[in-house]
């Protein structure tokens, strides 16, 4: 083992010959704000083969997008600047060339696809026209040329009828449209290098996983080099042969795929795979979070900067920081657990703390829903004429019982968080009943419903717009204790300071403003407001969607404390399956507006009955480096149809593998089809049995591919 | 006992509290509060800082105008204007006098105590009549939105100077009557614009956070919502206070706001029209003009500044 640290006093090496594209040495790109400096890239060095798929992994703030722009040479200067390094690119070394040279290598070379595709696509040029303007610029064809190129590469990226989309304006797709089309731009010149930076992050997991689809094979076909950033392990196990793994702007540890999932080595690696609530493990009581969170870039703990967080961390690591040492199976690593000079191997802490789930669920129903429909009337003219309905929530029944959790999981725009919202009456219902603890919800009036709502709460996703700015933490947790009076004076501020430290805040921050923390401790205020005035029921919408994985798993950790201490039923709102899978007692999904299918946990996971259930549990993205590309995928083509007219009959039979004769005629009722496992599909129905058994047999009645994606 | 808990044993031992908090202590420093924010970004816009300098000038002077203005503003001195000659503006008298031999240094200071009473007492009344209004139909939403914008729309359909001209003609114009009357033209713009505010307010999550809590309505708009609308109402106010004081020196400039012999630059503006053409008094209607304009921009200049600096989205670089 040799450390292979910075190397600044050696002579600039020549670009090295054979299969490289790019090699990066030593880059750094700084912000500088107001006397300060934000370290955003601080000295990263790799190199990536052409036809190679390069994996950045990291929480946000750790300088993956950065690393990206910096390629680029897209840092917004002032404030930021590429302060050091070489980027040698097919030959040529990036940083010594002229701006019009850059131009040249950007979008011809080199392109790049982001997040949102929205924001860099311009929204008052059609998508054909951008995509035109590319090929005349850059490769030099007609206008006419152009067009029948553009036309060509929206059929590749998989956009249905080409010639008619050539012609829409960016928000006139729907947000997987729009990353094919994005992917169709970069696609345009042919790149030799893309850089796709959360691609699929915004994207519905039955979304991302066709375009994941798509980017592999887009990839295998023009044997083009990519660099594919994500927070999300399961996509890099999925499509990338490297990774690097970035922490507070440096890589910690550097290896191919395999090796970072069955041999990590750096603890920092070690607590994100731990941390990670697994969609094939059963449900556990707590998750193992990564403590503390992110450094602030601009002011850097000394030593290794993952030292505070670090439960392996000595002396050495507070003081000295590590270089980068080359294992002999050839991964680098950044830490001083492998310093050749020390005498014994790291070992491993068993993270995962094997506790089984303690339940005290009491099957007396809190919380019965019957019938619950919602329409969301359209309204055009001044005269406010309805002219249709969306249709979010259509006929819904289920119950949570007292100490349980129901996790409710489907794509954006099913109707779960309207359910949510439903069933607190902060949305009145157009029809149905909801009782809740025997009391019926909607025959409560003003200053009734008041005083009931204390037993009633909610956290939200976003913990940016749910904190009130203008009002101190404490005069946010102290309102649902004042507002129902519950305690006065001085005992209010004896118990905002109690629930601030139970949910794991200093008391001292009481008199700050929310502006001042970050999103996990945000979630943690949002938290104790819910609890503050000792409420029995918490709708959970989305609350750990917006935090990196090693928050999540602090904030999971917490609300399942919470629950068992206080004895609360929560409805747990998410759209990823693995977190619903480590929290809840039982899931139901949801399909526009409807409960498809709904079962105990293990059932749910063991044994999932529904077409839909089926085809969004085998899109999730899985850590298993070793089954990759041997799995079966059920990748749903298309889109969710739109909730304002829903497709007849069953709802998912335009998108539904298994679709035979009664489908899109009869309706399927949510039926029990034993032991508690409700399931909406004809299948499934003795009626139908005769034909669902040929329709199983059958070749899926759609164009669906179950397909076995990654193999090239 | 591992390594694991051996590092939160650490942390807590260093600060007394849980870990987690221990360390995010340990990583996070302050950031600025958002007024300190905001005073900063004001502090960098030039003219508005001078021009706020100039308005609290101006607030001082008319607040001691009976002690700083060197005569009696209308006191009669016929020698000085003989044969109902306005008197030049000399050593003894800096703006000259006016044809009975009134000072117009000391009418020019007790002047501005009109123009501003009017402009913040106009200002006032649209400002809470507006806010009030803006707020209930913005956050309520169907019908009560409707009648709300519907009574404005109407409101917004008369012409204003006529609206004023015949209600002054009515009542007996001073600075209050003629505040009302300027405020009941003008809350209407700034029941839009805090309607507008609300529209997109109500669907925060902290309000849905609220009505969930249990807060009343009227505490949920004026106690969580209403300070979240303070930046445009402030700057919708800094605004709002020279087109007041515009409006008073035109009623007053047309003879319909407030009556000599009281002072008011609008009304010595007319007074000097036709000592300008008989006798080239410049000076009589030069200073009056001179600080309505300097008033007006300076309030103009100050409302830019608030506007920069209480957007979010402007930086500090
Ligand atoms: N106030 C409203 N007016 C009109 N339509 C609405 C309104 N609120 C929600 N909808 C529509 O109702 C449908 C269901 O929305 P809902 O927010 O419940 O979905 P969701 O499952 O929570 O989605 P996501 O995963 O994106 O949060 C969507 O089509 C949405 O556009
Ligand atoms: S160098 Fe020390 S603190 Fe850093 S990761 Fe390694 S053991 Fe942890
Ligand atoms: S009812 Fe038919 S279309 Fe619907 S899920 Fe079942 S098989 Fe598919
Ligand atoms: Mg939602």
């Amino acid at each position: 083992m040799e450390p292979t640290g910075p190397r600044r006093d050696q002579p600039l090496s020549a670009p090295a010959g054979g299969d490289e594209l790019l090699r990066v040495e030593e880059l750094r790109t700084y912000f500088f704000h107001r006397g300060t400096t934000v370290r955003a890239v601080d000295g990263i060095s790799y190199q990536l083969n052409r036809g190679e798929v390069l994996g950045v992994v990291g929480e946000s703030g750790s300088g993956k997008t950065v690393s990206g722009l910096s390629l680029l040479r897209l840092i917004d200067s002032p404030p930021g600047r590429i302060v050091g390094g070489r980027i040698w690119f097919d030959g040529q070394e990036l940083l010594s060339l002229t701006e019009a040279e850059m131009r040249e290598i950007r979008g011809n070379e080199i392109a790049m696809i982001f997040q949102e595709p929205l924001t860099s696509l311009n929204p008052v040029f059609t998508v054909g026209d951008q995509i035109v303007e590319a090929l005349v610029l850059h490769r030099g064809m007609t206008k006419a040329q152009a067009r029948e190129e553009a036309i060509s590469l929206l059929a590749r990226v998989g956009i249905p009828n080409p010639a008619e989309r050539f012609k829409a304006y960016p928000h006139q797709l729907s947000g997987g449209m729009r990353q094919r089309a994005m992917i169709a731009m970069a696609l345009s010149c042919r790149p030799k290098l893309l850089i796709a930076d959360e691609p699929t992050t915004a994207l519905d997991v039955s979304i991302q996983a066709q375009i994941l689809e798509l980017m592999k094979e887009l990839q295998r076909d023009f044997r083009m080099a990519m660099i594919f950033i994500t927070h999300d392990l399961g996509v890099i196990s999925e499509v990338c042969d490297r990774v690097n793994v970035m922490y507070a702007g440096r890589i910690v540890e550097q290896g191919t795929t395999p090796q970072l999932f069955t041999s990590p080595r750096h603890p920092y690696t070690w607590g994100l795979l731990d941390c990670l609530p697994k969609i094939d493990e059963p449900r556990r009581q707590r998750l193992t979070p990564i403590i503390g969170q992110p450094p602030n870039l601009a002011r850097l703990p000394s030593g290794c900067t993952f030292h505070p967080r670090c439960p392996y961390a000595w002396e050495k690591c507070r003081v000295e920081e590590p270089p980068l040492f080359r294992l002999p199976e050839g991964q680098t690593v950044r830490c001083w657990l492998y310093e050749p000079s020390r005498a014994e191997a790291p070992v491993r802490l068993i993270a995962r703390e094997e506790i089984e789930v303690r339940r005290v669920v009491d099957h007396r129903p809190l919380l019965e829903v019957q019938g619950l429909v919602k329409h969301f009337p359209i309204t055009r003219g001044i005269l406010q004429r309805k002219v249709a309905d969306v249709v979010a929530v259509d006929g819904i029944d289920f119950t949570v019982n007292r100490g349980e959790t129901l996790g409710l999981v489907g794509e954006s725009g099913c109707g779960k968080t309207t359910t949510g919202r439903l069933v607190l009456r902060l949305l009145e219902p157009t029809a149905g009943t909801i009782r809740f603890d025997g009391v019926d919800l909607r025959s409560l009036k003003g200053d009734q419903l008041r005083s009931f709502r204390r037993r009633m709460q909610i956290v939200f996703q976003d913990p940016f717009s749910s904190l009130n700015p203008r009002r101190t933490v404490g005069s946010i947790i102290a309102q649902p204790i004042e507002v129902h009076r519950l305690a006065q004076g001085r005992e209010v501020e004896e118990r905002v300071r109690h629930i601030l430290e139970r949910v794991g805040l200093n008391p001292v921050y009481a008199n700050r403003y929310p502006h001042e923390f970050s999103g996990g401790q945000r979630q943690r205020i949002g938290i104790a407001r819910a609890i503050a005035a000792n409420p029995d029921f918490i709708v959970l919408d989305e609350p750990v969607s917006a935090l990196d994985v090693s928050i999540q798993a602090q904030i999971i950790n917490l609300l399942q404390d919470l629950q068992l201490e206080l004895g609360l039923s929560y409805i747990f709102i998410a759209h990823d399956l693995s977190v619903v899978r480590a929290v809840s007692d039982r899931v139901a999904v949801m399909y526009l507006g409807k409960i498809v299918e709904l079962a105990d946990n293990a059932e749910f996971y063991g044994n999932p009955l529904h077409p839909y259930t089926k085809a969004l549990l085998s899109a999730v993205p899985r850590i298993d480096p070793a089954r990759r590309g041997a799995r079966q995928r059920i990748i749903l083509p298309g889109d969710v149809p739109s909730p304002i007219n829903p497709p007849s009959g069953c709802r998912f039979h335009t998108r539904c593998p298994y679709r035979f004769t009664p489908c899109d005629k009869i309706e399927p009722r949510l039926r029990d089809i034993g032991s508690g496992h409700f399931v909406a599909c004809h299948l499934y129905d003795p009626e139908f049995a005769e034909q669902a058994g040929l329709a199983g047999k059958a070749v899926p009645a759609t164009e669906a591919v179950v397909g076995s994606p990654g193999q090239g | 006992m591992t390594d694991r808990d051996a590092a939160i044993e650490r942390a807590e031992l260093t600060t007394g509290v849980s870990p987690a908090v221990a360390i995010e202590e340990l990583v996070s420093e302050r950031p600025e509060s958002p007024w300190r924010l905001t005073w900063r970004r004001f502090l960098r816009h030039r003219l508005a800082v001078v021009s706020a300098v100039f308005l609290l000038a101006l607030f001082v002077t008319a607040l001691l105008a009976p002690w700083i203005a060197p005569y009696d503003p209308n006191a009669i001195d016929l020698q000085l204007a003989q044969f109902g000659r306005p008197a030049s503006p000399s050593l003894a008298h800096p703006m000259g006098s006016d044809q009975v031999g009134r000072d117009l240094l000391s009418r020019v200071i007790h002047g501005s105590r009109v123009s501003l009473a009017v402009g913040f007492l106009a200002t006032g009344f649209a400002i809470v009549v507006g806010t009030v209004l803006g707020a209930i139909a913005g956050y309520a939403g169907r019908w009560v939105d409707m009648a709300i914008m519907r009574v404005a729309d109407m409101m917004l359909a008369f012409p204003p100077l006529l609206f004023l001209m015949a209600v002054l003609v009515g009542v007996r114009p001073s600075a209050l009557t003629i505040s009302l009357a300027i405020g009941v033209i003008n809350w209407m713009y700034v029941a839009r614009l805090v309607r507008g505010e609300f529209l997109t307010l109500r669907t925060r999550e902290y309000a849905e956070a609220a009505r969930a809590i249990g807060v009343p309505t009227w505490a949920i708009i004026f106690r969580e919502l209403l300070p979240n609308a303070m930046g445009p109402i402030i700057v919708a106010a800094t605004l709002s206070i020279p087109a007041a004081i515009l409006t008073e020196s035109t009623l007053s400039f047309l003879g319909f706001g407030i009556q000599p012999p009281t002072a008011s630059w609008g009304n010595m503006l007319q007074n000097a029209f036709t000592y300008l053409r008989d006798y080239r008094a410049w000076w009589m209607g030069f200073y009056p003009g001179l600080m309505i304009a300097l008033t007006v921009l300076a309030f103009n200049f100050v409302g830019d500044g608030l506007r920069d600096a209480l957007d979010p989205r402007s930086r500090i670089d």
